[in-house]
């Protein structure tokens, strides 16, 4: 296996000498779910930003596919992007929504159409009662799940993916969950995924990555992670059980 | 108002008419060739927002018959009187179109900014693709308050020669008639409502639904 995306030494600073990444390295390799685990304020959302150039790095270098001379237009196109927010633009239809990405490429509208509707099939909305509709005509579920076929119609093989699933209501969650999970059997897409949700990262993940203040601290198997004895893997585990009631006082009987 | 007053006058309110349509016309397309672009230009530069929106918004305090007579001894403007109208009224118009280009595509949610960049849009497929339609609607409430401000203005062009329906209403007031006055201003008052009423519809139909339920 190779790697699909390198961190080599990335470092982010921001005014004040504050330092949002401090030397990060790691390699992602192809096919595979990494998921940046890490507190508020860990800095995994700039890790994420800075695969597609969205944030520049200070130091140190990103190599995605082994090219670095990827002028940033092209190199974002490559990447699909999803955000707990969706992005929708409000003004397209579905259709021109999922499509976006190869409009700006040139692509033909009729080839739009047929690669739009076979993507909401895919995400397991009908684009016969879809694709016409705008995103405010949604749910929120149906929304992400829309930002997900977005993010994949231009055939990326990188899905850049930040809390995508974090602003939905829990049964929708694990279905997004399953599905990102079973269409991932059939794409063999590399996915960068962030999320603060050990459950979600347990369940999703190959590699668990924690971020804590900026420093990369663990780089684990996923059946690594919660037998691990790094002290910060340990606190995030602890905080985990409680919250799923190992230590809970409340008797709830 | 009499028929035989009517007709009387009937041709030269419909030649007025069509000069104040020009003068407001011509007057709001240089203003929308300069204001636009203008605005978008500060959304990418917004150190400069306040200083140029703070000079149009000082242009729009200068009280017209003043900035008529202002432009009056203008070598080139002078000559001609609709000239100075026009200029006159594209300065009066600048600043609804500009605060509400700038304001409008200020006002578009981050996200769907970041999102665009992030999915590789071009700078260029950027603005037109998503940040003038979600701005457009912003953007016709600036021309409808300035296109009614400049049929409203351009009236007093006719204190420099320049015509319009505000001849009417000078030659009125001059003569103590007030039939002349109401000649001249009921049809100024009319391409206002109708200025008005189209450009707002033009507003609403670029009205964006967002999916929080608000309006873009």
């Amino acid at each position: 296996m190779s790697a699909a995306l390198e961190f080599r030494n990335v470092t982010v600073a921001i005014g004040g000498g504050r330092r949002l990444l401090e030397s990060v390295s790691l390699e992602v390799e192809e096919g595979t779910v990494t998921v940046i685990l890490g507190r508020s304020g860990s800095g995994k959302t700039t890790l994420l930003r800075t695969a597609n150039r969205m944030v520049e790095p200070t130091d140190g270098e990103i190599i995605v596919t082994r090219s670095t001379r990827d002028e940033v237009v092209a190199l974002r196109r490559k990447m699909g992007y999803v955000i707990q927010e969706t992005g929708l633009f409000p003004h397209f239809t579905l259709e021109r929504n999922v499509g976006i990405v190869l409009e700006v490429q040139g692509i033909e509208r009729q080839q739009r159409i047929e690669r739009s509707n076979e993507l909401l099939r895919l995400v397991g909305l009908d684009p016969e009662a879809f694709s016409g509709r705008y995103p405010h005509q949604l749910s929120g579920g149906q929304r992400q799940r829309v930002g997900l076929a977005r993010a994949l119609a231009a055939n990326p093989k990188i899905l850049l993916m930040d809390e995508p699933f974090g602003a939905l209501d829990p049964l929708t969650r694990v279905e997004m969950q399953d599905m990102l999970l079973e269409l991932l059997k059939h794409l063999k897409t590399t996915v960068l995924l962030v999320t603060h949700d050990l459950d979600e990262a347990l369940y999703l993940a190959d590699r668990i990555v924690l971020l804590s203040e900026g420093r990369m601290v663990a780089n684990l198997a996923r059946d690594e992670f919660p037998v691990s004895q790094i002290p910060e893997v340990l606190a995030y585990m602890r905080a985990f059980h409680r919250r799923r009631g190992g230590g809970a006082k409340r008797d709830l009987t | 108002m009499s028929s035989s007053f009517l007709s009387g006058y009937a041709d030269e309110i419909a030649t007025l008419t069509m000069e104040h349509l020009w003068l407001t016309g011509a007057a709001m397309l240089f203003a929308t060739a300069i204001a636009v672009p203008t605005g978008i230009w500060l959304t990418r530069s917004s150190r400069w927002a306040k200083p140029v929106i703070g000079m149009t918004n000082v242009l729009q305090t200068i009280p017209s018959l003043a900035m008529f007579g202002f432009l009056l001894p203008l070598p080139w403007l002078g000559e001609r009187a609709a000239r100075i109208a026009i200029i006159a009224l594209t300065a009066y118009a600048l600043l609804p179109i500009l605060r509400n280009t700038y304001a409008g595509i200020r006002a578009i949610d981050p996200t769907l900014i970041e999102v665009a960049r992030a999915i590789g849009l071009t700078d260029t497929q950027r603005l037109f693709k998503v940040e003038l339609p979600l701005a457009a609607s912003f953007i016709f409430a600036g021309l409808r308050t300035a296109t009614v401000t400049c049929i409203g203005i351009a009236t007093i062009a006719a204190a420099v020669g320049a015509g319009g329906l505000g001849e009417l209403i000078f030659r009125g007031v001059a003569a103590v008639d007030n039939r002349l006055v109401l000649a001249g201003a009921i049809p100024a008052a009319l391409l206002a409502l109708i200025a008005d009423g189209g450009l707002g519809l033009l507003e609403r139909r670029f009205k964006i639904p967002m999916p929080d339920g608000g309006d873009q």
